[in-house]
């Protein structure tokens, strides 16, 4: 018989080197004690030394990835699991991926134990502050882990508190860090740790993100076990929420609807007031950066109104076409030129009034190398009439003139009729609005109907003109 | 002058309402280099489990509970006499490192009521994250939920210090959005969400020079949707999920439970949560994200849109298509094996290991984590058939919970 001393601190290592020598010298597993901390007196073994290395010994990588966390758990007769499956792997190199056999499943057991411990005590470990007083902040922990996972564990709370001095006691062994530097020391009973503040203000957060009214209790425990509860902190008041969740929940249930508080009024009309940008900064700032509706994915740029500020009369047509888009400007297409000649004729100086449109990015489909218009729907006039409505407020216009159904749908809510509704005043939330047909639809008409729909364009301008007059100047 | 002790009870208890607390999934960093505090390694970790069953991995705060909105379900809703309190800058900044460095929590959760505007508040939100990594140089996790209607020039920022980027959907259809909570607009929400969607595709994107952009929200976005405030049908919050899941690519989907809250309005009255139609819709989720099922499978097993609460949803779609059943362990496909109730993604992947080696047995599949209580009736191996059993009428029974005794709770 063998009998191999394991340390407590730095076990793995030792294990492995051991391990390679046993079965180096295929020394059968029976023939081996692995004697763990000096635990396992075994008086009537025939003390053989271990063997050293000789030669290389070749095994999976999935068993040393196993085995280097096994090598943790609590149970005695892990080591010997361990070199027992070690030696069955000589002859059968299947065995890691048969996931089934018995030994192997019993090991992968183990495994998943020892990561639960690992895990729960990177959860559980709660610092306190040492007030220590030098260049780094000092903090310290009791633990009580399940298995021997201080060791391998002590790496992550270094990579993570690098900036602090920190220790973890346990019974079973300390890690310390300090300056940067970890090393491991002999366990020790739980030291006197100072009271540290922040535990009342961690109990506070734990005892109010408790909802009283979603009680469940085995989920806490399941994950929670009570073994660690007398570590944590927080711990304490659990009793008490889980004693007076019932009560808290009637109080809630029976407690009449309040009136609500005074401000209330005070907070709902200014919001009714404030949604649109209160200023032309503002509106200039937030209209560029709009994506409300997704036009603004293809569209070069948005297209905002020009004209002066404070114009009489605010002209809104349908949306920028290709030239705007291009431009940044409205009605500089062709469109755009035909209206500038209509409405020259019919007495109307486009200088004087604010230019918009109802939809401020430029919607086509490509095909091939050009770009086709495409009516902008309901949803895409709905998101743009919050910056239509913007530029209202701040031009406050005496007249509307809407062109074409997009502009009659945005400012009056629908775009039916247009051919009989133009050439008259609308009453709206945002004033008169004098409806007429857009400007492009007379450059789609064939060359015979087109000179009488011009006269019927000019007549609606004429009428607008003179409506603002009246508006300007009443009677 | 408000203790922050106060401050930390009534924003926190103002805070809960909010399912999410992951920490998980965002890029590896580590404070080895002495400079800063904290570190993520990929898996998320729960410091602790209140009562409710609930882990609480992150400082999940609100900046303020004052609001100048008034949805229905809110606790902090305008209308609502809770009372009101707010954080400085420095305070949740201190909070969080505090709490950090005594191994409490893995980062922050950081949510707030609207106050003026939009803009105002998401700026504040954004000034601590801003803090926190550029001053502190702390490197653990910060989840931000983003307001609706904010600037994309914050929500881009924001982006760029959060691991996590969240915005609530609130409830599955857009009109009981707009009957409780009449101020959000349901389409702005979704911009926002395809925003973050963009950024952070644009910031996977090398560009010509193979450089890479900044990290933008690691760890994706996410949104939770409130379950039995409105009459919403399961099918109709799944329908719904689905298309979160796709349009948007959120990494999660929380429902959570709609449960009373202090002061309540007359507008929703105050019942149980349904804590099991909130479970069985996690499980839905997981089939669909995880088991190949699409939602019109899962409900399907619905005759009024809802899913069974006696029985998880697998089990009642296995119950529903009996034909495609039993399934040979030792042949089935993998997507077939999925669709078995009682094998999991980590048994499946087991069993296929495994049977490249040897005909598998009832007995190994025991040790592969298989529940075999379910899986029996639907599956054949070396040593055990059903038999009758997966034909058989009684088999629903089997699994359903027996008549209950009324409890105190």
């Amino acid at each position: 018989m063998h009998t191999i001393p394991l340390p407590r601190i730095g076990t793995w290592e030792a294990w492995r080197t051991a391990a390679r020598a046993c079965l180096a010298a295929r020394i059968p597993p029976e023939d081996i004690l692995w004697d763990f901390a000096g635990s396992e007196a075994e008086l009537f073994a025939t003390d053989l030394p271990a063997p050293t290395v000789r030669g290389t010994v070749k095994v999976p990588a999935d068993f040393v990835d196993m085995a280097k966390w096994v090598v943790w758990h609590a149970d005695p007769q892990r080591f010997a699991r361990l070199y027992a499956l070690l030696w069955r792997l000589r002859l059968d190199k299947g065995v890691m991926s048969d996931r089934a056999d018995p030994d192997l499943a019993k090991l992968r057991q183990m495994e998943k134990a020892v990561h639960r411990c690992k895990h729960k005590m990177r959860a559980f470990v709660r610092f306190r502050d040492l007030r220590t007083g030098g260049p780094r902040r000092s903090f310290a922990a009791w633990f009580e882990p399940t298995h021997h996972t201080v060791e391998p564990n002590a790496p992550f709370f270094a990579r993570r508190f690098a900036d602090m001095d920190w220790m973890i006691v346990t019974p079973d062994i300390t890690a310390r860090f300090t300056d940067g530097t970890l090393t491991f020391h002999e366990g020790q009973p739980k030291p006197d740790l100072p009271d540290d503040a922040t535990e009342e203000l961690w109990g506070t957060y734990f005892k109010n993100i408790f909802n009283p009214a979603r009680l469940k209790v085995k989920a806490m425990t399941a994950e929670m076990p009570k073994k660690y509860w007398k570590n944590m902190p927080e711990a304490q008041h659990i009793p008490d929420l889980i004693a007076h969740a019932e009560a808290r929940v009637r109080d809630m249930a029976e407690a009449g609807p309040t009136l609500a508080p005074a401000r209330v009024a005070k907070i709902r009309a200014q919001l009714a007031e404030t949604p649109q940008p209160a200023s032309w900064n503002l509106l200039d700032a937030d209209l560029h950066n709009c994506t409300r509706c997704p036009l603004h994915g293809p569209a070069t740029q948005v297209v905002p109104g020009t004209g002066p500020r404070d114009a009489a009369l605010m002209i809104v047509g349908e949306q920028p076409g290709d030239a705007e888009d291009l431009e940044g400007l409205p009605f500089v297409g062709p469109a755009g030129q035909l209206f500038d000649r209509l409405a020259a004729q019919a007495g109307l100086d486009r200088k004087t009034a604010f230019v918009t449109n109802a939809v401020k990015h430029f919607k086509f489909e490509q095909r091939g190398k050009r770009r086709i218009h495409q009516n902008p729907n309901t949803s895409e006039i709905e998101h743009c009439r919050f910056w239509v409505e913007s530029e209202i407020k701040l031009v406050k216009p005496k007249l509307i003139l809407a062109m074409g159904g997009t502009a009659a749908e945005s400012l009056t809510g629908t775009r039916k009729g247009i051919l009989k509704r133009r050439g008259q005043i609308e009453d709206t939330p945002h004033g008169p609005v004098f409806l007429t047909v857009h400007p492009s639809y007379l450059l789609r008409l064939p060359d015979h109907a087109r000179e009488e729909a011009e006269q019927a364009f000019r007549a609606d301008l004429s009428g607008a003109v003179q409506a603002l007059t009246l508006l300007s100047h009443p009677a | 002058m408000m203790s922050l002790n106060r401050k930390l009870a009534i924003l926190s208890d103002a805070a809960r309402y909010d399912a999410s607390c992951a920490s998980s999934g965002t890029t590896r960093r580590d404070s080895r280099d002495g400079k800063g505090l904290g570190s993520t390694e990929g898996s998320g970790i729960c410091h602790a489990y209140a009562p409710d069953g609930r882990c609480i991995s992150l400082l999940k705060i609100l900046m303020t509970n004052f609001c100048i909105y008034d949805c229905a379900y809110c606790v902090n809703r305008v209308s609502s006499n809770v009372e009101r309190a707010r954080f400085s800058v420095d305070e949740v900044v201190q909070l969080t490192l505090e709490f950090y460095r005594r191994n409490y929590i893995e980062g922050l959760f950081l949510s707030s009521g609207v106050v003026r505007n939009p803009d105002d508040t998401m700026e504040q939100m954004v000034r601590i994250a801003r803090r926190l990594r550029e001053e502190e140089h702390f490197r653990g996790y910060i989840h931000l939920k983003t307001i609706p209607d904010a600037s994309p020039a914050l929500i881009e920022e924001a982006g760029l210090h959060a691991d996590r980027l969240s915005i609530n959907v609130e409830l599955p259809t857009d009109k009981a959005v707009q009957a409780f909570a009449p101020e959000k607009n349901p389409e702005t929400i979704r911009g926002a969400m395809g925003n973050v969607r963009t950024h952070r595709a644009a910031s996977k994107e090398r560009s010509h020079t193979g450089k890479r952009p900044p990290k933008f929200a690691p760890a994706g976005q996410s949104t939770q949707m409130i379950v039995g405030a409105d009459g919403a049908t399961d099918a109709t919050i799944l329908t719904r999920s689905t298309g979160l899941y796709e349009d948007y690519k959120l990494r999660r989907v929380y429902y959570s439970a709609f449960s009373p809250i202090p002061d309540a309005t007359a507008k929703l009255p105050l019942v149980k949560p349904p804590l099991m139609r909130e479970h069985r819709l996690y499980q839905a989720d997981w089939l669909m994200r995880f088991y190949g099922f699409n939602v019109g499978e899962i409900t399907s097993t619905a005759a009024d849109g809802n899913l069974d609460l006696d029985i998880d949803p697998k089990l009642a779609w296995a119950l529903r298509n009996r034909d495609q059943f039993p399934v040979d362990v030792n042949r089935a496909p993998r997507e077939l094996l999925l669709r078995v109730p009682g094998f999991g993604t980590k048994t499946v992947g087991r069993i296929l290991t495994t049977r490249r080696h040897r005909s598998l047995r009832y007995d190994d599949l025991l040790r592969l984590g298989a529940s075999l209580k379910k899986a029996q009736a639907f599956v054949t191996c070396a040593d055990w058939t059903p038999g009758g059993l997966t034909d058989s009428a009684n088999l629903r029974a089997r699994f359903a919970p027996p008549p209950e005794q009324l409890s105190l709770f």
